[in-house]
């Protein structure tokens, strides 16, 4: 059974079609690009799967059921934003972590912390901006979920915390879970990839196997969605 | 060993190449244990699932053997190995005479070449 599933989705804003009949489905085991331009609805289907937005028509299912109580257990989201508390340092974010997600490994959460040399006890507000990056990603990482959400995760950050950041993917691959990417950088994440989905005006293009891609293009995902969104 | 990825071809079968070579250059030795699917491929730093296609490949091609519980190697048959080091020869050669070719050469010229060079 599929992971994510949507149906005939659609989401508009007023008149705009943010995503416009949507049909795909995601398996567990994957690790799978969403990649399309700015405004092409990539957000938009994250926030749908996580029930911050609700479908103005068609559906969306996670682990065959709409999104609620049931899929926030399952699914851990890395919002496209910052949105740890500035108060609150590491250890305290753990506590937050182990109360509300019973699937939160917290030997994994510092384990990972200590590899990076981060103080558990430095707040947030003095962090920087790629060390908070790092603290998000560890901390939704360490959930045993069995759908990863991660939007725009490498946006913004330098090539080391990038690199980071896709090592920490890799290893915690786990062939029950799916890790879903949404970027624009797709030089970055291509190797990491099974599998792409080419969004664009609220419509999927493309959902293919990268080395599908490469093999029948004779040419990297990234120069093939070059050619595809070319402005 | 460092990993490097060209653009227009499968990652898959560029893990396959990269990792013969290594088998026959003895950067893998015969015998040796390779590290788990997960941290070779942090290490390469592509798909788990990829890798482990591309060892099973690896696998049904003799390269390497794996044991229900301790793991993967590489095989200890040097006979396996000397045959996939000549097939590799075999197309850089190929390659060779047909970028000779195209630039004029006979076969007797790019003989008497290749013994100057040596």
């Amino acid at each position: 059974m599929p992971i994510l599933e949507c149906i005939d989705l659609s989401k508009r804003f007023g008149k705009t079609a943010a995503l416009d009949n949507v049909n795909l489905s995601i398996e567990p085991g994957r690790v799978i690009g969403l990649l399309g331009p700015n405004g092409s609805g990539k957000t938009t289907l994250i926030k749908l799967a996580n029930g911050l937005l609700t479908p103005s028509d068609g559906e969306i299912l996670i682990d065959g059921e709409a999104p609620g109580p049931k899929s926030k257990a399952i699914v851990s989201y890395l919002p496209d934003k910052e949105y740890l508390p500035d108060w609150m340092c590491p250890k305290q974010l753990m506590d937050f972590f182990e109360d509300f997600y019973a699937d939160f490994d917290r030997a994994r959460a510092e384990e990972m912390l200590a590899r990076l040399g981060l103080d558990p006890a430095q707040k947030v507000k003095q962090m920087s901006k790629g060390t908070r990056e790092k603290v998000q990603l560890i901390l939704v990482m360490s959930r045993r979920a069995k759908l990863y959400l991660l939007d725009e995760p490498i946006g913004g950050v330098d090539p080391a915390t990038r690199d980071y950041i896709l090592d920490t993917i890799i290893r915690n691959y786990n062939p029950e879970a799916a890790v879903v990417i949404s970027t624009h950088l797709i030089a970055d994440v291509e190797q990491v990839l099974d599998e792409v989905i080419f969004i664009q005006n609220g419509q999927i293009l493309l959902q293919s196997d990268v080395d599908s891609i490469r093999e029948e293009k004779g040419k990297s995902v990234d120069q093939y969605f070059r050619e595809v969104f070319k402005c | 060993m460092t990993w490097d990825f060209r653009n227009d071809l499968p990652i898959y079968s560029q893990l396959i190449e990269q990792i013969k070579l290594a088998i026959v250059s003895g950067v893998f030795a015969p015998g040796m244990r390779l590290n788990s699917v997960r941290d070779m491929a942090a290490e390469a730093g592509v798909n788990p699932n990829t890798l482990q296609r591309a060892l099973q490949e690896l696998e049904r091609q003799g390269l390497v053997f794996s044991q229900r519980t301790s793991g993967r190697y590489v095989t200890e048959d040097t006979n396996v190995i000397d045959e996939t080091k000549r097939a590799l020869a075999q197309g850089q050669l190929a390659a060779f005479l047909d970028a000779m070719k195209k630039l004029g050469y006979e076969r007797a010229e790019i003989i008497a070449l290749l013994k100057e060079e040596a």
